[in-house]
């Protein structure tokens, strides 16, 4: 495959024509034609408004990279008519084996997907290359986005009601002036270095070592993860399928190593001979070494210019929650910006997308970091528990909750979120400030009717206000016992839900009066500065 | 029971720390280690109860409670 530099080319895209020395007004400017940017993209792109998005490479990276994307990553992607490709593409995986030495068979195995009955499955693995393709053809179809290939913010700055943008092209620069910039560029973020801000966090020492490998072999699409393996000893090692017969080997090495000499082939075969077995014929996709940190920034809205994604946070990646994170933040952003572009709400909403995003980011840093500690412990007494619990999994159930090998990205509740309308009655079902949980419905699925909306979601109550889609099972003839069952839904209840999927509010005797007041509690109306 | 026991609470203490006694012996130390450790965490879960076991923490490690 093609190389620019150190970077393998998956697919040259060229670069998009200069625009020397010209000033445009553009609405919104992405930047950052990664997962986060170019959903956030389609996301605000279907709802009908003027996006532009910033590339500063002129092709797709053939590195896999993020590979793992979870339920509520494809339910957010269904929104934006894509999540079917991706799902076909992909390879379908919901079990997670965990192995401990050279014992053959797991210790404890976990279901990514235990509520059943949804339409999109626990996890995909699918690389990242093939994603942003799927993304881009998403985007295609859309006359209101522009892509620029090629074209490098190199300025930014900020006052009261815009952002100008200088941007570089192989053969000059050019101006932009935007309402909104939408800094989706990855963890060395351009933007935030321009801007100056800080990017706090930790580093870890350990050093992993990916290793991408194409074979042919019937293998069950599942996660294997290693504790102390034979092939590895005094370290961990993880499997995972991708499509297009490409495996995704990961190794710990450890600290202090020489990473220009553990990516040689001769030095990676015998790991990978190691996992696979002696006589596997193999060939290299992609090797890397990496190691990772866990950061954050402090405000993610910085006046005009908005942090998604990499830029904003960084995690370890075990339990899939960098990409998938970002991804969140994007459908978090979407629908609040699309709002306030059409004048319907204010900044107030705007700013509750730094809450629940630092929310999503501060659970993300979280576990990740637990998943880190218990997989390199890093002091004796860790170790030692650790490894206790290791020894108590393999015949004991109560220890197995406590093996961590990755908890895998789920969508976060928000407990706080000022979103909410609290709840009046006694539940059990999705509480305010959690993410709906999908099921059947008629012949089709809950999420897919909610349509990216806000929706009212009741047995035959329709509160009739403009802008909430109303969601009646009555005007099913199916019986709906899985929907009501997971929504506690008595005769006469209601749940509103947010265009992003997640609950408002519920009520067991719900009115027009209360629906209303909850859908501007939702659009952070009360605060004021809005025209009813 | 959601509070940490401090007052008396096994019939025959001496039966039982020596129990805890004889189940050290022969262990080197590593193996003492891994052996807390592991009847740390079956007491725990046992105790299945977040405050208890954090109190108990506090008491061990000496902090007031």
């Amino acid at each position: 495959m093609k190389r620019m530099g150190t970077i393998t080319v998956w697919r040259d895209i060229g670069a998009s024509p200069d625009r020397n020395g010209s000033t445009e007004r553009r609405s919104v400017v992405i930047v950052g034609a990664g997962p986060v940017g170019l959903t956030l993209a389609l996301a605000l792109g279907r709802r009908g408004h003027d996006v532009l998005v910033l590339e500063k490479r002129t092709f797709i990276a053939a590195a896999s990279k993020a590979i793992c994307f979870s339920k509520r990553s494809l339910d957010i992607w269904d929104t934006l008519g894509v999540a079917d490709t991706m799902v076909e593409r992909g390879v379908i995986w919901n079990v997670g084996k965990v192995f401990w030495g050279a014992r053959p068979t797991p210790i404890y195995q976990f279901d990514t997907a235990p509520i059943k009955d949804q339409r999109m499955p626990g996890f995909i693995n699918l690389q990242q290359y093939h994603c942003e393709e799927i993304l881009l053809h998403g985007l295609a179809a859309l006359p209101n986005v522009e892509l620029r290939w090629g074209h490098e913010l190199t300025g930014v700055q900020r006052s009261e009601d815009q952002v100008s943008a200088e941007v570089a092209t192989p053969g000059g620069q050019y101006h932009i002036e935007a309402e909104w910039l939408i800094a989706c560029d990855g963890a060395k973020s351009p933007a935030r270095e321009l801007l100056g801000l800080p990017f706090d966090g930790r580093v870890f020492e350990d050093n992993f070592l990916i290793a991408d490998v194409k074979f042919k072999e019937e293998r069950p699409s599942e996660r294997w993860f290693w504790f102390d393996p034979a092939f590895n000893p005094g370290q961990s090692a993880l499997l995972h399928k991708q499509p297009d017969d490409v495996w995704r080997l990961d190794f710990q090495l450890g600290p202090g190593i020489d990473k220009q000499a553990c990516v040689r082939p001769e030095a990676v075969e015998p790991l990978v001979r190691g996992l696979l077995g002696p006589d596997v014929e193999f060939q290299e996709e992609w090797y890397s070494v990496y190691n990772f940190q866990c950061r954050r920034m402090e405000r993610f809205i910085h006046g005009r210019v908005i942090f998604a994604g990499d830029s904003a946070h960084l995690v370890s990646p075990f339990g899939a929650r960098g990409c998938n994170g970002g991804v969140a933040d994007a459908d978090n952003l979407a629908w609040k910006l699309d709002l306030l572009l059409r004048g319907k709400a204010s900044v107030a909403l705007l700013e509750t997308y730094n809450t629940e995003a630092i929310a999503i980011a501060d659970e993300n840093i979280l576990n990740s970091t637990r998943s880190t500690d218990f997989i390199t412990p890093k002091s004796q007494a860790s170790r030692v528990l650790r490894d206790a619990v290791l020894q108590l999994a393999e015949q004991h159930a109560f220890a197995r909750p406590f093996v961590n090998s990755g908890r895998l990205s789920t969508a976060v509740a928000f407990a706080n979120s000022p979103l909410s309308t609290p709840d009046e009655d006694e539940w059990n079902g999705v509480p305010p400030g959690g993410a709906a949980t999908d099921a059947p419905l008629g012949g089709g699925w809950l999420l897919q009717a909610l349509a990216g909306q806000f929706g009212l979601l009741s047995d035959n109550f329709d509160a009739e206000i403009a802008g909430i889609k109303s969601v009646q099972l009555a005007k099913h003839t199916v019986h709906h016992g899985v929907l009501r069952k997971r929504y506690d839904l008595s005769d006469g209840a209601a749940y509103l839900f947010r265009p992003d999927q997640y609950v408002a509010a519920r009520w067991r005797q719900p009115n027009r009066e209360k629906v209303l007041a909850a859908l501007h509690r939702a659009q952070a109306r009360n605060s004021g500065g809005v025209k009813p | 029971m959601s509070k940490l026991v401090l007052d008396p609470n096994i019939v025959h203490a001496d039966e039982v720390y020596q129990t805890l006694v004889d189940a050290y012996e022969g262990l080197d130390a590593g193996e003492r280690e891994a052996f807390s450790a592991r009847l740390i965490l079956i007491l725990a879960n046992h105790i299945g109860n977040e405050q208890v076991i954090r109190a108990a923490i506090d008491v061990a490690r000496g902090d007031d409670v």
